[in-house]
């Protein structure tokens, strides 16, 4: 890799600005054509050409003044022009690295570095863009670093040479464009359902329909259709295989994306299974990782938003893939007290919880049915709820808070004794285990 | 473990000692698991002045409007108004009577591991946070608060749904639970 500037600093690519800004050059060509179909002199379109100007002197600049370097377990990112900011990621707490290639991107060769850290105000470190056939290198060597300084950390000197990574990785699952596009079809039925209506409706009555769509409608069904997209652009053809770094996953249409998962790292995990996919007996496995929802710099696509391990699969590859990351979980289940069902007549049959010495598992949702993992290990903190309406039926709630984005198990309505009881164990399971994890 | 397994005395019915139902949970509590017992007298509450605040926080309020509402009443000489006032007269000591209910339920213990919060009247919590995952401490003062000397300690974890906080603590007691706490997650801080 080139050494740009003194003293190991390097840049980003200098294509940079014209993928980063992917949107805005999009929005360039908008902008030009009235100007080469109204066949207008240029001298109308003066007000388009400064925005255009501005945009691009805006990412040149950006880029002009955005510089990184490893320092020995550090990733250091200094940008900014005016208010100088000087970014310190400690490599021990990266959670996940990504690779990201949005299409522009594969266009120009290069690729975007995430970095996910851990911690509520770390954020995200993003490298946008480094030279394609750069990014892998410089992903194994992040990693080679982040695990030589966790394990230790009295010699945090050690050299990209010393720590060459470990290329072999296992493949668990891969998932077939025809289960995928079923499965979004499945999962957001009601959108097709709409979709079906609006065209049926086209038939019919083609002018209420159009007054739907001008009302407003036609924003939503924009964002619907980009919501589906984004999930399939997404998942296409998402790998995932056990590398000696982590999990890895890749996948991706147009924006290809390829993570490790730190081995450890996973908060919780959760297998989904929405109504409509039950009878097909399918699955989607998630994991959650650290971090908060929603973090300035993040695209629109992570927010909220759960890593699939496996977008669809069948059941049995689901829960082969969650015996793998959690080779404890708990197996039997125990159902709530029969008077649940006056508190929640619909689910209550879904909600069981079951533990064992080192995993804690929930069930909830009698249509779209999730059950929730939590290594004990990665317990937070624990909170014991009781409502008026449980108070009256003698019930209670316990929650049990991780660190994830989204996933967390909560032993709803249980009978109160054993709620009680639930919340001394596993307060006292929590924290064997995390004394057993420090030390090993 | 708790030497009062079996009775009443579990942490949950502790948490609702003024109901007549928690006899009848506790009656069926197998022995030798409730490990979260505190015995009562180890559970320490806000100052008495956080009651003095909230007190006055919905009574100076409620008696404002009632005062308003009689003197329009006497002004204009309708008996509504005089009903309106009493109402918020009413409405007030309702008020006043769950305040001082909510303020009851206050209450923490300092644990040898873990911080153990309990409040609610409505919904009873009880949270217990493990000292090794707290990630930062914060005391906070607003300006009635500081007006009565107290502070508001809030403990944050790496998840965002941990919802711990002690408000109307004296000063030097939430000082001193601020030192304590971020001493105690220093020794035994664990990584996420």
């Amino acid at each position: 890799m080139s050494a740009g500037t003194p003293e190991g600093w390097r840049r980003l690519h200098p294509l940079s600005p014209v993928v980063r800004g992917g949107r805005a050059t999009i929005a360039i060509f908008i902008l030009l054509i009235p100007i080469a179909f109204g066949g207008d002199t240029l001298g109308h379109a003066t007000p388009q050409f400064a925005v255009i100007a501005v945009i691009v002197l805006a990412g040149v600049v950006s880029w002009l003044v955005t510089r990184w370097r490893i320092d020995d377990d550090d990733l250091r990112i200094e940008t900014g022009l005016l208010r100088r900011q000087s970014l310190r990621f400690p490599l021990a707490q990266v959670q996940a690295i990504d690779v990201v290639r949005p299409g522009l991107a594969r266009l120009f060769r290069v690729a975007e570095l995430r970095l996910r850290m851990a911690g509520s105000s770390g954020g995200t470190a993003r490298l946008a863009y480094v030279a394609e056939h750069e990014v892998e290198p410089l992903r194994d060597e992040l990693l080679a670093l982040a695990r030589g300084a966790r394990h230790d950390k009295a010699a945090p000197a050690a050299g990209p040479e010393s720590v060459r990574p470990l290329r072999e990785e296992h493949v668990l699952a891969t998932v077939g464009t025809g289960p995928l596009i079923a499965s979004i079809l499945l999962e957001n039925w009601w959108l097709v359902l709409i979709l079906v209506a609006l065209l049926v409706g086209l038939g019919i009555s083609p002018h209420t329909v159009a007054g739907l769509l001008v009302g407003g409608g036609f924003v939503w069904a924009l964002s619907t259709v980009t919501f589906v997209w984004r999930r399939f652009n997404q998942q296409y053809r998402l790998t995932v295989a056990e590398g000696p770094d982590g999990l890895h996953l890749r996948g991706g249409l147009v924006a290809l994306t390829a993570e490790v998962i730190r081995p450890g790292r996973v908060q919780a995990v959760r297998l989904v299974e929405p109504a409509l996919w039950r009878p097909l007996g399918w699955c989607r496995v998630e994991v959650d990782i650290a971090g908060r929802q929603r973090r300035k710099g993040e695209g629109e696509a992570q927010r909220g938003q759960l890593h699939a391990l496996i977008p669809v699969g069948t059941r049995s590859l689901g829960v082969e893939l969650v015996d793998r990351l959690l080779p404890d979980r708990p197996r039997e289940l125990s159902r709530p007290p029969r008077r649940v069902f006056w508190k929640s007549p619909f689910r209550y049959r879904a909600l069981n919880w079951g533990r064992s010495e080192t995993c804690v598992a929930t069930t909830s949702g009698r249509l779209r049915r999730v059950t929730s993992w939590v290594p004990l290990e990665k317990v937070q903190s624990l909170r014991h709820v009781q409502g008026p309406v449980q108070r009256r039926l003698s019930l209670a709630s316990v929650h049990v808070d991780t660190a994830g984005r989204a996933a967390h198990a909560t032993l709803r309505d249980r009978d109160a004794a054993e709620a009680a009881t639930a919340l001394g164990e596993l307060t006292d399971l929590a924290r064997t285990a995390r004394r057993r994890h420090e030390v090993a | 473990m708790s030497s009062t397994l079996g009775s009443s005395q579990g942490p949950i019915a502790q948490l609702g000692e003024r109901r007549a139902g928690s006899a009848k949970v506790a009656g069926s509590s197998p022995a030798g698991s409730i490990a979260v017992g505190v015995e009562p007298e180890e559970w320490q509450t806000p100052s008495r002045q956080l009651l003095t605040l909230r007190r006055l926080e919905v009574g100076v309020p409620a008696l404002l409007v009632a005062i308003a509402l009689a003197v329009a009443g006497a002004l204009s000489g309708s008996g509504v108004a005089y009903g309106f006032a009493a109402t918020a007269l009413i409405v007030g000591a309702l008020l006043w009577r769950f305040v001082g209910r909510r303020f009851g339920s206050w209450g923490y213990a300092e644990r040898e591991d873990d911080l153990l919060i309990r409040r609610g009247v409505m919904f009873a919590r009880l949270s217990v946070v493990p000292y090794g995952r707290m990630q930062f401490i914060d005391v906070t003062a607003g300006p009635l608060e500081r007006a009565f000397g107290l502070a508001t300690v809030r403990l944050h974890t790496a998840a965002a749904a941990t919802d711990a906080r002690i408000p109307g603590l004296e000063r030097e007691e939430a000082a001193r639970l601020r030192d304590s706490l971020a001493e105690l997650g220093e020794a035994q801080a664990a990584g996420l």
